[in-house]
């Protein structure tokens, strides 16, 4: 194709388009949306029946704090990665919220050694968390899947990576809210392990899942336009 | 120093100003800017990839990138570095899938005959290929003719033949395309 004739084919085709907006204005749409389909899920399951309790405990009340903060502010990060030479620190930004959900998880473990010796370290197998939080947290990927899509592929396996965190952690907050799980241990490797994993597994199909218009593909949906 | 300074200063300002009206649907403005940016954007391909033989393509890509995701461009910040963001991804890209198809790809110093070589076949086989071929050249437009018998015949490079045509390189990489498809439906058509 000559470049002339590209370069008339694209102007022909420039609808007005409204730019995105801000990474984090869009994190606050989806996490607000996502958070009323997490509250209708935690509904349905109930909510664990010593929450008042637990709230009080500032290590539980942490704990649910940096799960639900690594989720608005990992969102927040994909929208950023798919938006061209947007600062990198901002993709970063989940990072430090993950570190205080896992380092609250390791307090509420040396807490266990404390009251029950190492025995308290011995975790009993809780599977079901991983099919729990990958169920749960569909929806609110689907729905971030399609908001990142609307952005650029400059860094697919980073947006991926992210959106996938920020659904998972979002889902791992709404197990917490409903299951009287409280053996650190447990929470840690099978709740925080399972996001971790599912996070990996979906970072792994960035590139399957956004990529590039290619130029024979974008002049055949002109064609396809005009028919 | 500040001279430089300014041009790019300009350039910056005024890449900002059509980009905006891009959006807003002004096609006139979105020509001009892409037109701007292609100069712009063959020299980085080059610079970035001195061994790309398809720079033209590279750059192709890049704009119908740039048309894809010109929603992500947010008007309250700099221009180039969102160009270039997406130039720098884009020649990276490039490379890999070429280094990809490279890698299933083996380099040989002599080919093996094989039985659609002229070798493995009679004398009878061949001259009915040649026979074949030159019918199916005989019905191209003589523009596309020529092109096909300078590049692919006598083995001119691009630049070559678009010296001794007089046509540009563009205009004779589009002759061959469509002269080769054309000769592919007659050599079906012969059978």
């Amino acid at each position: 194709m000559l470049n002339q004739d590209l370069i008339e084919t694209l102007t022909d085709n420039c609808a007005p388009i409204r730019p995105l907006p801000h990474p984090a204005w869009r994190a606050l749409v989806w996490f607000a949306v996502s958070l009323c389909y997490v509250a209708i899920v935690v509904a349905v399951m109930g909510v664990r029946p010593d929450f008042v309790a637990k709230i009080a405990d500032p290590q539980f009340a942490t704990e649910l704090a940096a799960a639900f903060l690594t989720s608005v502010v990992a969102a927040a990060g994909a929208f950023s990665a798919g938006c061209p030479a947007r600062p990198i620190w901002e993709r970063l930004a989940a990072g430090l919220f993950f570190l205080l959900w896992a380092g609250a998880l390791v307090v509420g473990c040396w807490r266990d050694v404390d009251a029950f010796g190492v025995s308290g370290l011995l975790s009993h197998s809780d599977i079901y968390c991983l099919p729990a939080i990958l169920a749960i947290s569909i929806p609110a990927a689907v729905l971030i899947l399609s908001m990142v899509k609307r952005g650029a592929p400059i860094a697919p396996f980073v947006t991926i990576g992210l959106a996938a965190l920020a659904s998972t952690a979002l889902a791992a907050a709404a197990l917490r809210l409903s299951f009287r799980q409280d053996a650190a241990v447990s929470v840690c490797i099978w709740q925080f392990g399972s996001v971790v994993l599912l996070t990996g597994i979906a970072s792994l199909f960035g590139r399957a899942l956004l990529h590039w218009t290619r130029r024979d593909e974008l002049m055949a949906s002109f064609q396809a336009d005009r028919r | 120093m500040s001279e430089l300074s300014d041009t790019s200063n300009d350039r910056e300002s005024r890449w900002r100003a059509l980009m905006a009206s891009a959006q807003d649907g002004d096609h006139a403005a979105y020509g001009e800017l892409l037109s701007d940016l292609f100069p712009v954007l063959l020299r980085f391909v080059v610079r970035k990839w001195p061994n790309a033989h398809d720079t033209e393509d590279v750059v192709q890509e890049i704009l119908v990138s740039i048309h894809t995701v010109r929603q992500t461009y947010d008007r309250r910040r700099p221009f180039t570095p969102w160009l270039m963001t997406i130039a720098a991804r884009r020649v990276a890209d490039a490379a890999r899938s070429r280094y990809a198809r490279g890698a299933n790809e083996t380099t040989v110093d002599v080919l093996p005959e094989t039985f659609d070589g002229d070798g493995a076949k009679s004398e009878q086989e061949t001259r009915d290929d040649r026979e074949a071929l030159r019918r199916a050249m005989a019905i191209l437009p003589a523009s596309q003719r020529q092109a096909i018998e300078l590049i692919k015949i006598q083995g001119l490079s691009l630049d070559e033949a678009s010296q001794v045509t007089g046509k540009s390189v563009g205009a004779l990489k589009v002759g061959i395309h469509r002269a080769i498809k054309a000769m592919r439906q007659a050599l079906e058509r012969i059978g």
